[in-house]
Order: structure tokens, then sequence, then C-alpha cells
């Protein structure tokens, strides 16, 4: 019977139908971090429970730690010790590697969790972290669980769910000059909401996506949270097989040959059919960024804020309404005119070499505009490394942007380094909620060459006219 | 945990669509490695005038500050609530706050776990089921709802009643108040023999 690429990676990890609507899953890594990973392992501790395999769990610090140049346990978030030390303490009982502070191989879970090799495609991976769905641009069934299922994870290497329906989003066409990964994803959830994704695992396949190299896809599962789908997933091919051939956690000589044979059969079948399916022409998008407080507040760079009047239902006018006035706008305004205080390049969005090579081609040469504080996080040691090799730190620094150490950083506020109230941000994370990068900080998300484009000018920028193409 | 049969509570209206985990819960709110201390930071953006901890000053508009509002335990909701972050913090500083219920037209996956997990009820109604059940956020008294798990039914004083949806592993999970960490080690056998037939079918998924 034709399968679905989720069909047969659910089929091999079904331990049992528990007869109850559920199903007993097994889960092959477990990735945590301090901040929320502190908490599944004290839940452990607390109820005397066993970690069942430390040697498939791994914890990082990203999410609490400073992004500082020189840092160390000291952090500017209240009470964030405590975290950092309590993760230490409990990784290191539990017998679980731990990428450290000061580890070369430290940073942002979701990226290094792709980059050491320990997400590989057909394996079940879960992380106490929403974006944990980033590793299914590798072919892996990955998702963020909250800490009392992560602890199930950790304790019986198995969770128990409710099986999702199953989303086909078919990609075709290119992408124009100036469009990347992030613009796709963006554009996904505007057209069709933040909650157009609930209730199922989508699959992003098509011709579109083969064309898009192994960190834009990861850009593009990444938000599949943001779609409030239960994960994204896409099926790996030649580039990923590249991607992970030599990571350290990787098969290699005799278990490569095996899990080659594997992969190779990880895709959906000709004559599988989807619960659901969605289609996108890549060549038809716009760089996009959001005006509101929700990811599907999203607009091209060259369109107006939209009308709240114009919308029909009531509870979604007055969310309009509400982010309007949350954001400081005006419907029926061109967004590109919009002025800045500061702009943010990292995340586990958009934090890895190619992002931070595109930004860079975008600065290279100029300089910022005056009174814009802007920043880049590199999203792990190693992309930091590269990015030094390449000499792209260089153009960050001359150009008027910080460079710092990896971690999520200002990607989320937690009462240490923020935004001020009513500054207007933008942005290559994943959220512009309320709060999310500080009380009354107002978030505009897009990619890192809109946001670099609009570092230069000082308000929102189309990149496409700056006469430089990525 | 403690078991769900039957909840009568009076109900607060917070009828926008995708209130995400970090409004219910902000990052600055949780300071501890603990899963308790949080029913304070609840909505905190919304429910304080201020972002100062030390101070803090009430938004008297906000509807759990209204007064006949401040015992709310259930809280009607837009749709997509608790989209966004997979914090589990969320569903704790609504119990500690004493919610018992959330009824939404829809939810956020993980949230949605989330709260079955620690006997927090989130009810699926559709929106204008909601809307019916007479609960007025410019009352100046909160309703009164009634929710039964058993019948899976939700009813309002105004005299309504509406039927939900519940996968059953959570409803039976729910009324005995069962942990679901006690009830899969006891699979232990079914684990191994999965374990070892897993080890030669993809032996290179495993690290030792
Ligand atoms: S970079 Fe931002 S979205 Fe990603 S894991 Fe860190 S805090 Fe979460």
């Amino acid at each position: 019977m034709p399968n679905t690429l989720f069909e047969k990676i659910w089929q091999d990890h079904l331990i049992a139908d528990l007869g109850d609507g559920s199903s007993l899953l097994h889960i092959d890594r477990v990735f945590l971090h301090e901040r929320t990973g502190s908490i599944a392992l004290r839940g452990m501790t607390e109820k005397r429970r066993q970690v069942r395999n430390p040697g498939h769990v791994f914890c990082t610090m990203d999410h609490i730690i400073d992004t500082f140049p020189g840092r160390g346990d000291k952090t500017t978030m209240p009470g964030g010790r405590q975290f950092i030390t309590r993760t230490r303490r409990e990784t290191k009982r539990a017998g679980i590697t731990l990428f450290d502070i000061n580890d070369p191989r430290q940073g942002i879970s979701h990226v290094i969790s792709a980059e050491q090799g320990i997400a590989l495609p057909g394996l079940t991976v879960v992380c106490p972290d929403s974006h944990t769905c980033t590793l299914g641009a590798l072919g892996a069934m990955a998702w963020g669980v909250g800490s009392t299922d992560c602890e199930h994870a950790l304790a019986t290497e198995t969770l128990r769910i409710v099986k999702p329906g199953q989303m086909g989003v078919y990609l075709q066409g290119e992408l124009a000059a100036g469009v990347t990964a992030k613009d796709v994803i963006l554009h996904l959830i505007g057209k069709y909401s933040a909650s157009g994704g609930s209730g199922f695992a989508i699959e992003f396949h098509g011709p579109g996506i083969r064309k898009l190299p192994l960190e834009a896809r990861m850009t593009i599962c990444n938000m599949a949270v943001e779609f409030s789908a239960f994960t994204g997933l896409i099926a790996p091919d030649e580039a990923t097989l590249e991607y992970i051939a030599g990571r350290p956690y990787a098969p290699a000589g005799e278990d490569r040959e095996a899990a080659l044979a594997y992969w190779g059969k990880l895709h959906t079948d000709v004559g599988a059919t989807f619960d659901k399916e969605l289609y996108l022409d890549l060549s038809q998008i716009d760089p996009s960024v959001t005006w509101g407080t929700s990811p599907q507040h999203v607009i091209g760079v060259s369109g107006v804020i939209p009308d709240p009047g114009q919308e029909l239902n009531a509870t979604a006018r007055q969310g309009m309404q509400r982010a309007l006035d949350y954001m400081g706008l005006n419907a029926g305004v061109a967004i590109a005119s919009v002025p800045l205080d500061a702009a943010f390049i990292g995340s586990c969005t958009n934090s890895r070499l190619s992002d931070l090579r595109a930004a860079a081609g975008i600065l290279k040469g100029n300089r910022i505009a005056k009174g814009i504080k802007a920043i880049c996080v590199p999203g792990s040691g190693q992309v930091k490394q590269a990015a030094e090799q390449e000499g792209l730190h260089e153009i960050f620094l001359d150009s008027g942007f910080e460079w710092r150490e990896a971690g999520c950083s200002m990607c989320f506020y937690a009462g240490g380094e923020g935004f001020s109230a009513g500054e207007r941000v933008i942005t290559s994370t994943n959220r512009n909620f309320e709060g999310r990068q500080g009380p009354g900080v107002r978030s505009h998300l897009a990619s890192p060459v809109t946001v670099a484009a609009s570092a230069l000018s000082g308000h929102i920028t189309d990149v496409r006219t700056l006469g430089v193409h990525t | 945990m403690k078991p769900f049969v039957t909840h009568e509570g009076l109900a607060a209206p917070i009828m926008r669509v995708n209130i995400d985990t970090d409004t219910i819960i902000p990052s600055r709110e949780m300071r501890h490695v603990s899963k308790r201390g949080l029913g304070e930071g609840l909505f905190a953006g919304w429910r304080y005038l201020n972002g100062d901890r030390k101070k803090r000053e009430i938004n008297p508009e906000f509807i759990l500050n209204r007064p006949g509002y401040t015992n709310a335990s259930i809280l009607l909701a837009g749709s997509n609530f608790g989209c966004g972050s997979s914090r589990e913090h969320a569903v704790w500083a609504l119990l500690e706050y004493g919610f018992r219920a959330v009824i939404a037209p829809s939810f956020g996956s993980i949230f949605y776990h989330n709260a079955m997990r620690n006997g927090l009820l989130p009810v699926r109604l559709p929106e204008p089921s909601i809307n019916a059940l007479g609960i007025d956020a410019g009352a100046p008294d909160p309703g009164r709802i009634i929710i039964d798990l058993q019948n899976t039914t939700v009813s309002s004083d105004t005299g309504r009643r509406f039927r939900f949806n519940i996968e059953p592993i959570y409803k039976e999970m729910l009324l005995q108040g069962l942990d679901a960490i006690e009830m899969t080690l006891k699979h232990k056998e079914l684990i191994e023999k999965f374990q070892a037939a897993d080890r030669q079918r993809r032996g290179w998924a495993y690290l030792r």
C-alpha cells in the first residue's frame, strides 16, 4: 500500500496501539535546554525516576545564558544562574551529554541538534521546546513537548500520542531574487492563518522544496508551530544525505550503509494521500513582513497595513485592531515607510551560516542608519566560527552591528537584556507576540536580508529596492 | 494529578484569538527551576499596568481584576488558545490561579496536551456555542457554568447545554487522575521487546 513519509516513520516507531485513541511511540532522541530541560530533570529527580537511556539524551545552554562576549554563569536574567548550575548538576547526575557554555559545540538546541548529527532522517526527536519541528527539515519526526511529556520520554523512551492528521503542502516554482524561505513560511501563515495547520503533521513537498538548500528548509519547518501544526517534515534527498555525512553523531561506516538503505525509502509513495492539501507557487511570493502581533498578521513588504474594518469575523476584527493599537500603527499605511529603532538577526529560525552570509551580502560596505541598535547572534559556536573564518563578523561589525556569542538572546525576553517599551524592532525571529521581546516592544518578523536592508535605511525596507540581490 | 469529574464555577470570557503561552505566562515571570509560584504571573502583561514585579499595579480594566470575576475558575477564549511556546508553565499558572477548565474553539496542540497531563480540562466548542452560553464580558456579574466530563456536556445557568468531543484516552485519564508515566512504566516488557526488534531493523539509530 502506498504510504506517506509521516506514516512510514509512525509505523516504524509504533510500539502499541493503546486502544483508547492513543498510541505508544518510540522516542529515539531527547534534547534539553537549561530553561525547560532543567525543570524536567528536576521533576525526574523529585519522583526518583531514572533516565532510561542517557546516551540518547543531549542538553545545551541557550535560553538563559548571556550572549555578550566573555560571558560565564552570571547572566542578566534575574534568577538565571540557578537554571544554569542546576542544569549542569542534573545532567551530570543523569549521565547526559551537555554542550556547556564554553563548549565549542554549544548553541541553540535546534541548530546544534542538526549540526551535530543528533537529529537524523527517520528518527523521532522531542525537546521541551516548541521549535523542535525545525528538525523535520532532515526528515526526522520532531516535535515540541511540555515538561511532563519530556519526563515521560526520559523515563520510558516513549510517548503516548494521539495521531495527528496529515497535510501536504506542495511547493512549486522558484523564489524571486530577494525572497527567502522565511518569506515562504510567513506567506503561508498569512494566507491560511496561524491555526491553518492545527491538528496536522505537515509534509512540505514538491519541486519547490527540492531546490531549497537544507538550511532554508529548516527555516520553513521551524515555523510549522507558528502555523499550529503538530510538526513539519521534508523527505530526505541527496542534499540531506550530503548535509549529514561526517557529522559527529551521525552513523558512519557500516551503520551509514544501513542507514542510507533505510533513508532511501523515506518518502511519500506515488498514490499515497494526505487528509488535506495546500499549494504554493514560490514565484508569486514577495518579501514578507508582519505588521501585528500574530505571525498571521503578514503582508508583502510593498503592501499597506490592512484595515480591520474589512474583516467580517468580529473576533478577528477586534484582534486586528488590538494588534494595530499595540504596534502603534494605522491601517492604510505603507509598511515600507515604518521607521525602526532596532534590528535583530538570530534565533533558531534564521541564525545559520547561510542566513548570516545573506545578511552580510546586503551590509557589506554599508553603515546602518543612525540611532539603530543592531545585533547579530549566530545560532551556534560552530556557525560563529565558520562565519569568522569567512570574515563575516567584520562585515557585521563594520556596518554597525554587534557580533555576539551563540544563544537565543533577544529572540525572547526573560527579564534580562531586552529592547525597551515602545521600541520597534525588525527581527529574523519567529514570534511577534505582545511582549515577546520585552514589555511593550513592537516586533516585525522578516527574513535576514530584509532585516539587514531595513537596518541600513532605518525603516522597513524592500530589499529588492537596494539593487543588491541575494 | 487531580481527577476532573464535574466542575461548576464562574466563567470569565477573554474572547481573543491566538492567545499565546507567552501572554498566559510571560518568560520574565518564570524565574525558578520550578512548577510552582506561577499564578501571580498569569496574564501579567494584561493584569498589571507596569512591568515592575516588585510594585505591581493592578489594571482595573482587565476582566480578571473586575469585582465578581476574581474567583473565575473557567476561562472562555477565542480560537487557537495556548498557541506558541511549549512552556507547560502556562498550564501550571492557570491551575495555580484557580482555573479548572478553558473553553475555546481550538487550542495550540502542545498546550492542549499539557493541559490534559495536569488535570486542566480544555473544552473545544464552536465559537457560536461559546457565545450562546450567554457569558457576556459586559455583564456586572459573571455567569456560572457546569462542566460534566462523564457526559461530556457544558451547561450554563441561562439554560444552554452543549456536548463536546474529547479523545477517550484523555477522558479516562482525567476522570481517574491517572499519571501517564506510571502507566507506561508498566509496559516495560513491551518496550524492551520493541527495542530488541528495532535494533535489528534500525541498528544505526542506536548510539549505544
Ligand atoms: S531562538 Fe527563540 S524561538 Fe528559538 S529556541 Fe531560542 S527562544 Fe525559542
